[in-house]
């Protein structure tokens, strides 16, 4: 009570001095009215003055005054230079929100813990292993039986949880009456989540170990709360109702609490169904859900989890040694490569995601960019502040010559930095605001958002005021420093060395001049990057695509999928129709092992696909040698293949006639055509030898194998292929043969998602060069002007001796060119370091290009000529008679 | 008049005493009590008193609050707080264990 009311106090002080001045004018009042006399009775009172200072003093708190009064003199000071202080409010800001916002990305991705209990001691387990070409992997995903033996195994020290990846998987909730399929995320997991996470459910009941006995026995479905509100608007009667997911039904039992959505962060899981409930549990060689371990409280992280990993590690080796299925047809080379795994238990307490991996270092180069644009803004404040400084030396001079203490002028100077560091946080948490939820709605294709919870909560609050502290030390402690150590004798004779606050500021330029300079070279980087990535050459055509990713159940015939494909091509507006097993760049790829004469496959695999004889043509991907494949052609038969394929396993042979098996004692495919090489699955990496089989595949008994899911790859004659994909889907739901249209895409948008990253980290590095190098203009603009300004007399003086004009030009940018120079050779420096971090990002783009480094120097070159014009104009408009009149 | 520093040290004794016995009294019918139960032996310094109550206040032993009189003008008045009491009750314990030490040596000397 007591502090708070000399805070109060020290708010309103005007009101209280009047008070106290009222009670001790009616002391004395009281005093004459009981018959002593006035002139006595003042005069036993003393200084009335020093009584009200005393009094003051207790009853408010004189720290808080003097901050008070020093940031309303701060206030002052900031109106005086509007245009000034509002840059320096607005780039501080852009720098405090970018952070701001970064800061939320990467925590809400990688940091913040998951919202269960004793999110601390949860890790999730790995495999390392040499994956194929030789490189490292790490795999995280386990078949469900090897997980039942590690989950027994362990029991005593922790619980072993297993959970699927949440597919976008088509559902239909058969609660409305409706037989409408969508879309939602579902998760397979152990029956011990819910209780081992200690979640409660917000309506019915969880999912418990009961409910996750046998393969089928139990169909329940818990929905999050998520999914439980924007799907069904938080309707309590969802309990009892079920859902349809493939050939299953569940039972809706219970949601989950508000904000658990599963593990996987970056998506939210819509709907939890029971491991055992999935088809692939039973299989021995099916890796397909990750595994959790919850240690029990009261076991040390430290010395538990090392033992467990070995205990682990055993039973996975003798899982994978015993396990029949699981090498079937591997050579002795591949099972002892696999083999040769190690298990590792890594910590997990903020839930593991694939997008977590993918965007670490592009989380991490975002949170670089962001803290250099605070840095450049913060020493451009600073430059800011030394100039007003020396511009005010004679105040503080005749400040500390009436007695002012240096902490006292400290003080008054870092209130007013804290007052532009608290304005622009404001504005700044505004843009974070914006630029968080934008910059993860750019994450992931459209269709499939990221999605990741971004409160604004005591993490983020706590970063931003320790962000304006170091902000206001960074910008505001040197330049109050500076102010404070004036010497009164000198500057009151009218300045002292006119050259030190110049160099402190020309140190200034070369340091934000290397960091800009940082800023351009990466943004250069990525941008080239993109560019060579997007223009890659296909190989194929993505011009007016449309993509129908089609179901059908438990598999129709191939003549069936034929005669759809049949019908779309009568409809009008279609060029023509092909079928291939799945497109071309999406999600799927499936390698096969190539074996060639009956000898063990060879080490490389070959990437497949299905398709019908129209596919080339419709894809435009050309035949260089050989013929298509006919209505006739089957698989196991008739294949082509592609150049690399040609070079790996045919090489210095004519391919056309010589056959192939898809691994050893398999039936013989025979090449029949060779086509240009295309990129499989990820535009980033090489061409990998294809081998195209007909879509038509026949059993050994040469009868026809039902065809489960495929994609129609349409040709339309439109600009917008979407805008036929309605009604050509209605045409294939009429038909009443068991498809169903599941997804539907174009090819162009599937190759515009292979480039989202680089898409992502370009544009925002494009707008970080741009705001850094308006930064850097700026500052130099201000400096050098501040120069001009101080050396006029200087200018002056050369000028009535006889200087000519390019020798003032010199003297006033020479030594801004010189830093500029040292500032850029740093800068150079710290993006060599910066691009051993990151190369591996960057898509046949080297540090060391000739075209990295020169983008950058222009555009600081240019930068630099523009901001510092003005100044050099005002240096030789400089009028010599003016100045020494003036003196 | 007696002004000693043990008095000094003491005026907060005696202006919460005063305060316990007679609630709401203004500066100057505190400094008058003093006077009057003393019988003008003990004078509280004008210019000390209104810091001592002041510094009271903001340790939260006495409230104040500011009344109409009949006069017109406004007047301060203060009134013990519970922590006051308590207070009360530890300066005099305090006081009186001193002047029993002193009384003590006096004996003895």
């Amino acid at each position: 009570m007591s502090l708070w009311s000399r805070v109060l106090n020290a708010m309103r002080g005007e009101r209280l001095n009047r008070e106290i001045e009222e009670e001790l004018q009616a002391h004395i009042e009281e005093a004459i009215a009981s018959g002593r006399d006035p002139r006595e009775a003042r005069r036993s009172f003393g200084s009335m003055l020093r009584r009200r200072e005393a009094s003051h003093s207790i009853r408010a708190a004189g720290w808080l005054e003097a901050i008070l009064a020093d940031i309303r003199f701060g206030w002052r000071q900031l109106g005086r230079n509007k245009v000034t202080s509002a840059a320096a409010v607005l780039s501080l800001a852009v720098g405090i929100g970018s952070c701001v916002a970064a800061f939320r990305l990467i925590d809400a991705l990688l940091w913040r813990p998951l919202p269960i209990s004793n999110s601390s001691n949860l890790y999730v387990l790995s495999r390392k292993m040499i994956g194929l070409y030789g490189r490292p992997v790490e795999d995280g995903h386990w078949a469900t039986p090897e997980f039942k033996l590690m989950h027994d195994a362990v029991k005593e020290q922790g619980d072993l949880i297993a959970i699927s990846d949440a597919d976008r998987t088509d559902v239909t909730w058969a609660m409305d009456g409706s037989d409408e399929v969508e879309k939602a995320h579902v998760a397979y997991v152990s029956g011990n989540l819910f209780p081992v996470f200690g979640l409660e459910p917000a309506l019915g009941r969880l999912l418990t170990p009961a409910d996750d006995r046998g393969p089928g026995a139990e169909p329940y479905a818990v929905l999050s709360w998520d999914y439980w509100s924007h799907r069904f608007g938080r309707d309590p009667h969802v309990l009892g109702g079920s859902v349809h997911i493939g050939d299953q039904a569940f039972e809706i039992i219970g949601v989950g609490p508000r904000n658990f959505s599963g593990t996987e962060k970056g998506t939210v899981t819509d709907v939890f169904l029971p491991l055992s409930m999935n088809k692939s549990a039973s299989q021995e060689s099916m890796t397909w859900h990750r595994v959790f371990l919850m240690l029990k409280p009261g076991v040390k992280q430290a010395t538990a989890i090392e033992p467990l990993r070995q205990h682990l590690s055993a039973i996975n080796h003798a899982f994978q040694v015993s396990c029949s299925s699981c090498f079937h047809g591997a050579t002795q080379r591949d099972i002892d490569r696999f083999l040769n795994q190690q298990l590792v238990i890594s910590s997990a307490g903020a839930g593991v995601s694939d997008l977590q991996k993918d965007y670490r270092r592009y989380l991490g180069i975002l949170g670089l960019l962001a803290a250099l644009i605070l840095f450049i803004a913060c020493l451009n404040v600073a430059n800011l502040m030394t100039a007003q400084a020396s511009a005010r030396a004679q105040e503080m001079a005749l400040r500390i010559s009436i007695g002012a203490g240096r902490r006292r002028l400290i003080q008054l100077i870092l209130s007013q930095s804290a007052l532009l560091a608290v304005l622009a946080s404001l504005f700044g948490a505004m843009f974070a605001a914006w630029s968080a939820p934008f910059v993860l709605s750019l994450v992931n294709p459209p269709d499939n958002p990221a999605r990741l919870a971004l409160p604004a909560d005591w993490r983020v609050l706590l970063f931003g005021f320790g962000l304006i502290v170091l902000v206001v030390l960074l910008f505001g402690l040197l330049p109050a420093l500076r102010a404070s150590a004036v010497r009164p004798v000198a500057a009151l004779k009218g300045g002292e060395d006119p050259h030190s606050p110049r160099r402190l500021m020309r140190g200034a330029i070369a340091l934000q001049v290397a960091f800009c300079f940082l800023v351009l070279f990466m943004c250069s980087l990525f941008v080239r990057s993109f560019q060579r990535l997007q223009n890659r050459p296909l190989g194929f055509s993505t011009d007016r695509l449309l993509l129908l990713e089609t179901v059908a159940g438990k598999g129709r015939l191939p003549v069936v999928w034929n005669q759809t494909a049949e019908a779309l091509r009568a409809t009008p507006g279609v060029d023509s129709v092909a079928i291939s097993g799945w497109p071309l760049v999406g999600r799927i790829m499936i390698n096969s092992e190539i074996s060639i004469n009956g000898a063990p496959p060879s080490p490389t695999p070959a990437w497949f696909l299905n398709v019908s004889p129209e596919w080339f043509s419709t894809m435009k991907i050309p035949l260089t040698s050989g013929r298509a494949f006919r209505p006739q052609d089957t698989s196991p038969g008739a294949a082509i293949v592609n150049e690399i394929f040609v070079k790996t396993y045919f090489p210095g042979q004519d391919p056309i006639g010589r056959t192939f098996e898809r691994g050893a004692h398999q039936p013989l495919n025979k090449i029949v055509g060779v086509t240009a090489d295309v990129p499989y699955h990820d535009l980033r990496e090489p061409d990998r030898p294809i081998f195209y089989v007909p879509f038509d595949e026949t059993d050994d008994k040469t009868l026809p194998t039902p065809v489960g899911f495929a994609t129609f790859t349409i040709h339309t004659d439109t600009q917008n292929p979407l805008a036929l994909a309605n009604s050509l889907r209605q045409i294939i739901a009429r038909r009443n043969n068991g498809l169903r249209v599941s997804n539907i895409t174009t090819q162009l948008d599937l190759v515009r998602d292979q480039t989202i990253r680089e898409r992502l980290i370009a544009t925002l590095a494009l707008f970080f060069a741009a705001v850094a190098l308006l930064l850097a203009g700026i500052g130099l603009y201000a400096v050098l002007n501040h120069s001009v300004l101080q050396r006029r007399r200087e200018i002056g003086i050369r000028m009535a001796i006889g200087s000519p004009r390019s020798g003032i030009v010199r003297i006033v940018t020479l030594d801004v060119f010189l830093m500029i120079a040292i500032g850029g050779g740093t800068g150079l420096s710290f993006g060599f370091g910066a691009a051993r971090f990151f190369g591996s990002l960057l898509y046949q783009v080297k540090a060391t290009d000739a075209d990295t480094m020169a983008l950058p120097a222009c555009a600081i070159l240019l930068t630099t000529l523009v901001a510092t014009l003005p100044a050099v104009l005002r240096a030789l408009r400089t009028d010599p008679t003016e100045i020494l009149r003036a003196e | 008049m007696a002004k000693t520093d043990a008095l000094q040290g003491s005026l907060d004794l005696l202006v919460l005493k005063i305060l316990s016995r007679r609630p709401r009294l203004h500066g100057y019918a505190i400094m008058a009590a003093i006077g009057d139960t003393s019988g003008e032996v003990l004078r509280a310094e004008e210019g000390s008193l209104y810091p001592a109550l002041y510094r009271m206040e903001e340790a939260g032993w006495i409230r104040a609050e500011w009344i109409k009189k009949d006069t017109g003008r406004r007047a301060r008045v203060y009134e013990l707080t519970a922590a006051g009491k308590k207070q009360l009750g530890a300066e005099e314990s305090r006081w009186r264990s001193v002047s029993l030490a002193i009384n003590r040596v006096l004996r003895e000397a």
